[in-house]
């Protein structure tokens, strides 16, 4: 068994409406230097396939045509045994 | 004309857009459960308004999945009318079959009023009722109607005349002010290059019922049936008024 670890994020060239939101807050908190706040998701899955290929290849699969919308997301996938 | 709404679990503007075509405008209406595998022999569909799936993951992702949408892709891809409005817009987009996406709105915020949008293409099956130009006051009441789309896209969308309304104010200038969410060039509705399959974020179906004060939605519900209909459509208003 593996399990998948799925971060999606709005892509770079997308305006990010509540990560900007979130970083005027950390500005009034008096933290100072905080930029470029990006919100995302993340999702964890199990799955079992007989090798870590497989699973990383059915795994892009669910985020290519569920996760991650490609036309305003970006994903990154990390598979590990577990 | 005889028209299938989509239930999806979560749509609440289902028994709107039922009550619109059936009660004020005479059609036949039937509801099409998301876990049916029948369009019940329907001329056209209509993916309607609500919180599909409580809008998981992201607005119309799930949906797209449900049983229902195996029939309603293929009857779309045959040059079947399907409308998608607000939720059903955001369904429509996730299926592929409209480009772009449907962002948060700029504001953050929900947004609930009337707006207005100006027709920009009167030579299709959803606006024929329209004038080119014509300014429609109807509500929206969305969180994610903000429309994006890459640059080659908008082009391709502005070319083939597929852009149908657009926010404006009340003299039909394309202001910021005007647009309730940020979509890209005051984007409101567009349809596919086909024109069979269209998808607005406005909610016509509910500005189509004179006892609300406002039917600037109707024009849009009645371009689709005169689109079915020889001779042409002739409006049923006052004859239905007194049946209700």
């Amino acid at each position: 068994m593996y399990l998948a670890k799925v971060h999606i994020t709005l892509r770079k060239s997308i305006l990010d409406p509540q990560g900007k939101a979130v970083e005027h807050a950390v500005s009034t908190l008096g933290v100072s230097g905080v930029q470029d706040v990006r919100i995302g998701k993340y999702v964890e899955f199990r799955i079992d396939r007989p090798s870590e290929k497989e699973v990383r290849s059915a795994a892009e699969e669910v985020c290519r045509k569920l996760l991650a919308n490609p036309v305003m997301e970006d994903f990154s996938l990390e598979v590990v045994k577990g | 004309m005889k028209v299938g709404i989509v239930v999806f679990p979560g749509s609440n503007c289902d028994h709107d857009a039922y009550y619109a075509f059936k009660t004020l405008l005479g059609q036949e209406a039937v509801f099409l459960w998301h876990k049916d595998h029948d369009l019940k022999g329907c001329d056209a569909i209509i993916l309607p308004g609500g919180f599909s799936y409580g809008d998981y993951l992201r607005c119309g992702a799930i949906a797209r999945f449900s049983p229902i949408m195996n029939e309603v892709i293929p009857f779309a891809n045959d040059g079947g009318t399907v409308i998608g409005i607000c939720n059903g817009f955001q369904v429509l987009v996730e299926a592929g079959l409209l480009p772009g996406v449907l962002l948060r709105n700029s504001s953050l915020r929900f947004v609930c009023r009337y707006i207005r949008v100006r027709v920009e293409n009167n030579s299709t099956r959803f606006t024929n009722r329209c004038a080119e130009g014509e300014i429609l006051r109807v509500p929206v009441a969305h969180g994610d109607g903000n429309y994006l789309t890459d640059p080659a896209t908008l082009r391709r969308l502005e070319e083939k005349n597929q852009i149908l309304f657009r926010y404006c104010d009340t003299s039909g200038k394309l202001t910021e002010e005007s647009n309730p969410n940020g979509s890209l060039a005051n984007i409101a509705g567009i349809m596919n290059e086909a024109g069979n399959v269209m998808g607005m974020m406005p909610h016509p179906e509910r500005a189509s019922d004179p006892l609300l004060g406002h039917t600037d939605g109707r024009k849009i519900l009645e371009s689709m049936i005169n689109s079915f209909l020889e001779p042409a459509y002739e409006p049923v208003l006052s004859t239905h008024q007194s049946g209700r």
